[in-house]
């Protein structure tokens, strides 16, 4: 899979421009936050989809979900920034924790919960409306934080940094989001969920509707992120889940029951000395 | 590392697996912008629907009064309290459907030619005619029927008396082949109105042919192509059969514009209050014109007899732009759009 | 990163001395050319010939149908000779919808060109469009009066009723796309059928509530009012579409950085759908200037400029024009054109204004 050219140029950027480009400014301390998904059920309707799934995702670590589709991995991504409750009939049971706080507990604001938790979605949804730059600060407009134009300037800069897009798109900030390409418009969007400073990043299958140099491209980034923010990937791709995850979960669903997980440890486990025989079958791709 | 339960008090504690109730602790911003929304809705609900109510209402009184005989009367004479609309409802009608007769092929064969016939360069400009055609007021082709049009429609409306006079429609009451004709016998009628009127029906039925004709899928299109098929061959195996729904719904929702117009028709016509199927011959009325014609020195009672014409023909509106609506909305197959 | 795209590309050289130059594919060729002008030439001829001279009929209409009936024939012959039965039709088929595109275009050309063509008697009389027609008779010489209060009378009815029914249309249709709620598939439906309502029968509700009963008198606002009626379900329906197409992804988007439902709107489904729903504004509005129907029921004709929409009659174009043809005096006659032909570049300006919104793409700074 991996050739030793790729090897080599990835290695040639890894401590080229990019890396020199982020690392100026001070990494985040505490490098995100917990997450704790405990004992998590879901509903559309009448029917269940996912059954007393508890998680935990530590800070500075990359969490893969993988799994067939179906399995309800999407569903329970969207219940950990309250995505899941937008959808009409959605019903869930459970807690979701970060750092020891219910985000689900009366009181909470939803809008609250998803702007410390950010998502980045499967297809790159920039807004079109939007420049490359307002784009990436239209958290902050959404949100009612105000900026002074120096700092936009900074951030606006330092967001398309870390997300590794800024020297492509450093002299056509002005220009609508929808020039770039669908590699460039899915790091636009990793950017602009930077730019509230979330503490946990969730990613629905970002690169599955790029191409390869543009998948390898996104996996740089969250390596690079992975040290600031806790991350979570919903992932079809197992060589893409053994490359940038440092934990993973199986999930698995029986037909017409809902889903859950098979089994959870650390990714190097799951793949190598899997405990489960069905979780065997599916890192071979013998199963779903 | 410990990945379920975690150690935390409460993650131990068994908790059925029922739903638990969803608090979205809504911000204040959406409270008012909800409120607000709602409140403008249901007030547009409550005035458009009050209208409604207000005309059906309305024409009870008439109904009461003239009963069955409102409909087939065909005077409208309130001095002699002789109220129908039996003669305008028929012309209503009579310049509705010519000027379908007429809209409905040039709309159908303007829109395939914008979609697969016309060279590339210019298709844009006559979907932008198409767009214009539908802004122009009807006055003005109300002024240009009866100025520009009428002149020359009667040639061709004597015509059609001379040949085809033994049909009932297109029977004329003077002599055709007179040395010289009666032109006055063919002016201000339904036929003229009609085609004045078909100005305004082509630009809706087409536009809607159009769009659902791009929406023609274009693999079926090219499958097509690749089994040799001409222009005419696609349009007749693919195009046609997969917007049949958006020609008729179109078709529908240019019928129900026609029949509601008013400014052109009062322009053409002579008003004359006779049941006839003579489409050519001079004098005819509709519902619209009317209404227009006579609320000006119309007592209470006679305006509630104008309200309850009006409310017939809202009803008939109603029931072809709903049925348009229907029709139109079946057609399109999952046509959604998704990022 | 310029490292990971850039490849080693060798450049090939393009052959020396030969340009390549597109082929003309699709080609109509000269037979074709041929058997095209040389079968209108003939039916040409045959008609000359025959339609005056054989036929005892007359007028330009009847010799353009014989001409291009008998070309059709004509044309189908010369086909025939040399081509399979599919293609015939096709020619033929492409010939009917090349002269049906020609006349709707040359119809629609028509009734705007003859328009100004007429109204260019008023038009070249300055006064025209500065003066009111008040101490003035309808038979008066065109250098006399004007319609100033007419084009005024336009302005203010349109303006009041854009102004009242656009947050009316753009809310309801905020309410049934975005908000939602028990009512509103009832509002929907409602909305939907009151598009119907023919122009007239609002205008006579008006009349018949404002005017006789509540004995307002007739004035700019009670048109106004009515014209409101009308736009009111016309651009909550055109803008719900447009709302309706702004992909759910965007909203997703948004919410999922946090953003209150009503930011969702403000900030992102709104500008999304800018253009849908200014096309849909300027369509209602150039509806609301053509309007006819209404005005001649509500407004009441004034033949003096007037500000007031409120206690006095307040005339506009479309008035204007019914009310001068109705007198059938020429002058009078020359005065609808000269208006009308003003009404229509009201409403070519909003045409073009739509055309440039529509086409405007990308950020506006």
């Amino acid at each position: 899979m991996t050739t030793a050219t790729d090897e080599a140029l990835i290695q040639s950027t890894a401590d080229g421009q990019i890396m020199s480009g982020w690392s100026e400014r001070a990494p985040s301390p505490r490098g995100g936050a917990r997450l704790e998904a405990i004992e998590v059920s879901a509903w559309f309707g009448q029917t269940q989809v996912l059954d007393d799934v508890s998680l935990s995702m530590p800070p500075a670590t990359v969490t893969a979900l993988i799994g067939p589709s179906g399995c309800g991995k999407s569903t329970f991504l969207r219940i950990l920034n309250r995505m899941h409750e937008s959808v009409p009939g959605a019903q869930l049971a459970g807690e979701v924790r970060l750092n020891g706080e219910d985000i689900y507990a009366p009181g909470q604001r939803v809008t609250r919960a998803r702007k410390r938790i950010g998502m980045v979605f499967q297809k790159p949804n920039p807004f079109p409306a939007m420049s490359i730059a307002d784009n990436v600060t239209s958290g902050l407009a959404l949100t009612n934080i105000r900026i002074s134009r120096g700092d936009r300037r900074g951030l606006v800069e330092d967001c398309l940094n870390r997300a590794g897009l800024w020297r492509e798109v450093k002299d056509r900030l002005g220009a609508p989001g929808s020039v770039l390409s669908g590699g460039q418009q899915q790091r636009l969007c990793i950017a602009r969920a930077l730019a509230v400073e979330p503490e946990v990043l969730l990613m629905d299958e970002p690169c599955s509707a790029l191409d390869p140099t543009s998948t390898r491209r996104i996996e740089e980034t969250i390596a690079e992120l992975s040290s600031q923010v806790t991350i979570v990937i919903v992932t079809h791709n197992m060589q893409q889940a053994h490359r940038v995850s440092q934990q993973a979960a199986l999930f698995l669903a029986d037909e017409r029951a809902p889903g859950g997980i098979v089994e959870c440890g650390p990714t190097e486990q799951l793949f190598s000395n899997p405990v489960d025989p069905r979780t065997a079958d599916y890192v071979d791709g013998r199963f779903g | 590392m410990t990945i379920v339960g975690n150690g935390s008090p409460q993650g131990v504690q068994i908790t059925p697996r029922l739903p638990r109730r969803l608090t979205p602790g809504r911000e204040p911003s959406d409270w008012i912008f909800h409120g607000l929304a709602t409140t403008v809705g249901l007030s547009v609900l409550a005035v458009t629907g009050a209208i409604g109510l207000f005309l059906g209402y309305q024409s009870i009184p008439t109904l009461r009064h003239y009963g069955w005989h409102f409909f087939t009367q065909s005077n409208w004479l309130p001095e002699l309290n002789q109220i129908g609309i039996a003669a305008v409802l028929v012309g209503t009608a009579e310049v509705a459907l010519i000027a379908m007769f007429v809209s409905f092929p040039l709309a159908l064969m303007f829109a395939l030619f914008i979609t697969d016939y016309a060279p590339p360069r210019i298709k844009s400009w006559l979907v932008s005619a198409v767009d214009l055609m539908a802004a122009v007021p009807s006055i003005i082709y109300g002024l240009w029927g009866f100025f520009l049009l009428q002149p020359h429609a009667i040639d061709v409306a004597r015509w059609l008396s001379q040949y085809l006079g033994w049909l009932p429609i297109f029977h004329v009451d003077t002599d055709p082949n007179a040395a010289v004709w009666q032109q006055s016998s063919y002016t201000g009628s339904a036929f003229i109105a009609g085609l004045a009127v078909s100005m305004m029906a082509i630009p809706l039925a087409c536009a809607v042919m159009r769009a659902v004709f791009d929406q023609a899928p274009l693999g079926e299109r090219e499958a097509a192509m690749a089994l040799g098929g001409t222009r005419f061959g696609v349009a007749r195996t693919v195009v046609l059969p997969f917007a049949k729904g958006g020609i008729i719904g179109g078709t529908m929702l240019a019928l129900g514009r026609a029949l509601g117009e008013t400014a052109a028709v009062l322009i053409i016509i002579s008003p004359e209050y006779l049941i006839k199927a003579r489409i050519l011959e001079a004098g005819t009325q509709t519902i619209s014109a009317l209404i227009a014609a006579n609320f000006g020195d119309a007592t209470t009672s006679q305006l509630s007899a104008l309200l309850t014409a009006g409310f017939v023909l809202f009803l008939i509106t109603l029931t072809v732009n709903t049925c348009a609506a229907v029709v139109i909305r079946r057609s399109r197959s999952g046509a959604s759009t998704d990022i | 990163m310029t490292t990971i795209t850039s490849a080693p590309v060798r450049e090939v050289a393009p052959p020396v001395g030969r340009r390549a130059i597109p082929r003309k594919v699709q080609a109509f060729t000269f037979d074709d050319r041929l058997s095209l002008f040389g079968s209108l030439a003939s039916s040409f001829a045959l008609v000359t010939i025959g339609y005056d001279h054989l036929l005892d009929t007359s007028g330009i209409v009847g010799f353009l149908v014989c001409w291009y009936f008998v070309f059709l024939l004509v044309y189908a012959g010369v086909l025939s000779m040399s081509n399979t039965r599919a293609l015939v039709v096709e020619r033929l088929v492409t010939a009917t919808l090349y002269a049906v595109a020609a006349l709707v275009v040359f119809a629609l050309g028509s009734a705007v060109l003859y328009t100004f063509f007429q109204g260019w008697h008023a038009f070249v009389h300055f006064g025209f469009f500065t003066h009111d027609m008040s101490g003035v008779s309808p038979t008066a010489p065109l250098s006399q009066g004007g319609i100033l209060q007419a084009i005024a009378g336009t302005v203010i009815e349109v303006a009041i009723a854009v102004g009242v029914s656009l947050p009316l249309g753009i809310g309801t249709a905020i309410y049934m796309s975005e908000v939602g709620g028990r009512w509103s598939r009832l509002v929907q439906t409602v909305v939907e059928a009151m598009t119907a309502l023919p122009e007239i029968l609002a205008g006579l509700f008006v009349y018949v509530t404002l005017i006789v009963d509540v004995g307002l008198p007739k004035s700019g606002l009670a048109a106004s009012i009515a014209m409101s009626v009308t736009m009111v379900p016309i651009i909550a329906r055109a803008s719900e579409v447009a709302l309706r197409i702004v992909p759910r992804g965007l909203r997703e988007a948004s919410s999922a950085l946090g953003a209150s439902h009503w930011k969702t709107v403000r900030k992102v489904v709104l500008p999304s759908a800018r253009s849908g729903l200014a096309t849909a504004t300027i369509l209602a509005t150039a509806r609301g200037i053509g309007e006819t129907a209404i005005v001649l029921i509500t407004s009441g004709a004034s033949s003096f400029l007037t500000f007031n929409p409120i206690g006095n009659p307040m005339n506009s174009l479309p008035l204007f024009i019914y009310t001068a043809y109705t007198t059938h005096e020429p002058v009078a006659i020359a005065r609808a054109f000269g208006a009308a032909s003003v009404l229509l570049l009201m409403v070519l300006v909003l045409f073009v204004a739509t055309r440039f919104l529509s086409r405007e793409k990308g950020v506006a700074r």
